[in-house]
């Protein structure tokens, strides 16, 4: 964690370990008329696992699509291990692997084709393809699945799937869009689980999205309280509750920045979330 | 959307724990040949796959084309109201048209299956490999011609069993393969502009619905083009569709064509598809 906060920001770094895995300043982006992400400012170390919280709606998504490269930022710059993401987006994504929100993997597959499919897109060599594949199933323990349909997987099956796809190209950096909504608790465990290994092994970022608290509090190095569009507060979590005075959890830091409010769309209309309601709803029915 | 610029840093290959990307550095203008040929290959994989996993579309697609050939094509060619040309019994001369027909409505409706990888959240994580858009499109235009071939196969043996007789050269067999694909990519380019535009599978359906008689009534595929009146001629002159039929006829039953002329429309439509698809990606990533 040494190389936090030790360049002064947009001073070029060198691509490699020196360099911070994300740096962002200034970010903004705004759907028509409204601004969903306004004036981020990022600094996530090689190595960390860092938690960017917030209620719906506050910008989350919007940043971490800013930064894996889907939208590009109306405003200001976002950098990932050095490179800057919207110059060199081809160079950027080599470097990042994303599950997104929704459980998305390929149903009319079987779990190892849609592994598959993903080490040829990342262009993992053909000698090396089939190990690496069988590899990723492994350590999700999908390796008996694999063969199965995706259609006959459950929720976290899926999820499981999801990190394989991501880790088949040995990310360094594992970007994770509230990784853990909509699973059951047993499924939920295990998605820590394996963030929590992978923050030991200190090799890969990992940079997620999350509105549970007390998992923030536990799995990440630092947090990022988002709302409305701006952080609001960034630290440890323990930084945060001090801040806050004795006895203090994160969920009260998160009502203090937040006023509360586990969902914007009272105050902002909260475009987006319908959007995606409407997606998922039409989606399943 | 280009690769990244020439020198740069070879970023992921700098963590000796962690395999870097193999030989495809950004920036040498072969690479990014090589990975539109590799991208295109992946997603042709992953339809042959989907194929093998589930034949049922492959029944169910062929029973419309052979209801064309066996009833339609059966009764007009015993009334005689269409002469073909040639001379040749008109199921014969109807068989490639069913062939265009019947890829035609395989393709366009395939812009469905972006739409549904956009709502599940498929396409954003595709789209933050190394996949330049229009490799993307381009590998998904080729995977429906994939799945296209698969269905053109079925009809031409329904043909050759009707009775029609079609050619036995392989290499105008390959020809027939080869303007499958092309006509495929176009129409499966159009959908995908469609979808980038209508943003939604119900609208997708109703324009596909609405477009696909109309192109193919249009189209030379069941009456010569000389048997039609002069404002359908003309319309048929500016569809992609006649083209296809006619080269279709000329590979599989021998009636004359400008093959270079049909090819090179089918081309060219192929590249403005991939093109304005491509255009339309990043609405449906929004």
């Amino acid at each position: 964690m040494t190389a936090r906060a030790d360049r002064p920001a947009g001073s070029p770094a060198p691509p490699g370990l020196a360099a911070p895995a994300i740096r962002c300043a200034g970010l903004r982006y705004s759907f028509g008329t409204h601004l969903a992400v306004d004036r981020v400012d990022l600094l996530i170390a090689a190595g960390e696992t860092f938690g960017l919280l917030g209620p719906n709606g506050a910008g989350k998504t919007t940043t971490i699509r800013m930064l894996t490269t889907l939208l590009k930022p109306d405003q200001g710059t976002v950098a990932v291990f050095g490179v800057d993401a919207v110059a060199q987006p081809m160079l950027v994504r080599r470097l990042i692997g994303y599950v997104p929100q929704l459980l998305s993997a390929d149903a009319s597959l079987t779990g190892r084709e849609n592994v598959e499919l993903f080490a040829r897109l990342f262009d993992v060599p053909r000698r090396v393809r089939g190990q690496r594949v069988d590899e990723a199933l492994s350590a999700m323990g999908l390796t008996e699945a694999g063969q199965r349909l995706v259609k006959t997987y459950s929720g976290g099956m899926i999820r499981r799937l999801e990190l394989a796809q991501a880790l088949v190209n040995a990310p360094r950096l594992l970007v994770l869009d509230e990784p853990t909504v909509g699973l059951d608790p047993i499924a939920r465990a295990g998605v820590w689980e394996f963030i929590a290994g992978l923050r030991q092994s200190s090799h890969t970022t990992v940079l997620m999205t999350t509105h549970y608290m007390e998992e923030a509090d536990l799995y990440c190095d630092r947090v990022a309280l988002m709302h409305h569009g701006t952080i609001r507060a960034t630290g440890t979590s323990a930084e945060l509750k001090a801040g806050l005075g004795e006895g203090a959890t994160l969920d009260d830091v998160f009502r203090h920045y937040t006023g509360g409010a586990l969902d914007d769309d009272s105050e902002q209309g909260g475009i987006r979330d319908v959007r995606r309601a409407r997606r998922t709803a039409r989606r399943l029915g | 959307m280009t690769s990244a610029a020439p020198g740069a840093p070879p970023a992921a290959s700098a963590d000796p724990l962690r395999p870097g990307p193999p030989g495809l550095p950004a920036g040498r203008p072969l690479a990014g040949l090589r990975r539109l040929a590799s991208r295109v290959a992946t997603l042709c994989w992953v339809e042959l796959r989907k194929i093998r996993h589930d034949r049922t579309e492959l029944y169910t697609r062929a029973i419309q084309p052979a209801l064309w050939l066996l009833i339609f094509g059966e009764t007009f060619t015993r009334i005689h109201a269409i002469a073909a040309p040639n001379g040749i019994p008109y199921l014969d001369f109807l068989a490639p048209g069913i062939l265009a027909q019947s890829t035609l409505f395989i393709a366009i409706f395939y812009g469905i299956q972006i739409i549904w990888e956009r709502d599940a959240g498929v396409l954003a994580k595709l789209m933050v490999t190394p996949t330049p858009r229009a490799a993307l499109i381009t590998g998904k235009a080729f995977a429906a011609g994939v799945r296209s071939i698969v269905q053109a196969a079925v009809i031409v043996v329904l043909s050759a069993v009707l009775g029609v007789t079609l050619t036995l050269n392989p290499l105008k067999l390959l020809g027939v393969a080869l303007i499958v694909v092309l006509g495929s990519a176009f129409f499966s380019c159009l959908s995908m502009s469609i979808a980038g535009v209508a943003l939604s599978r119900d609208r997708l359906m109703g324009i596909g619905q609405a477009i696909t008689m109309p192109l193919f009534f249009s189209s030379n595929a069941l009456y010569p083009e000389r048997l039609m009146p002069g404002w359908l001629q003309a319309i048929s002159k500016v569809n992609p569709l006649s083209y296809e039929v006619s080269a279709l006829r000329w590979l599989l039953i021998g009636i004359p064509t400008n093959l270079a002329l049909d090819t090179g429309v089918l081309a060219g439509a192929t590249v403005a598809g991939i093109t304005v698809s491509s255009l339309l990606l990043p609405r449906l990533a929004r």
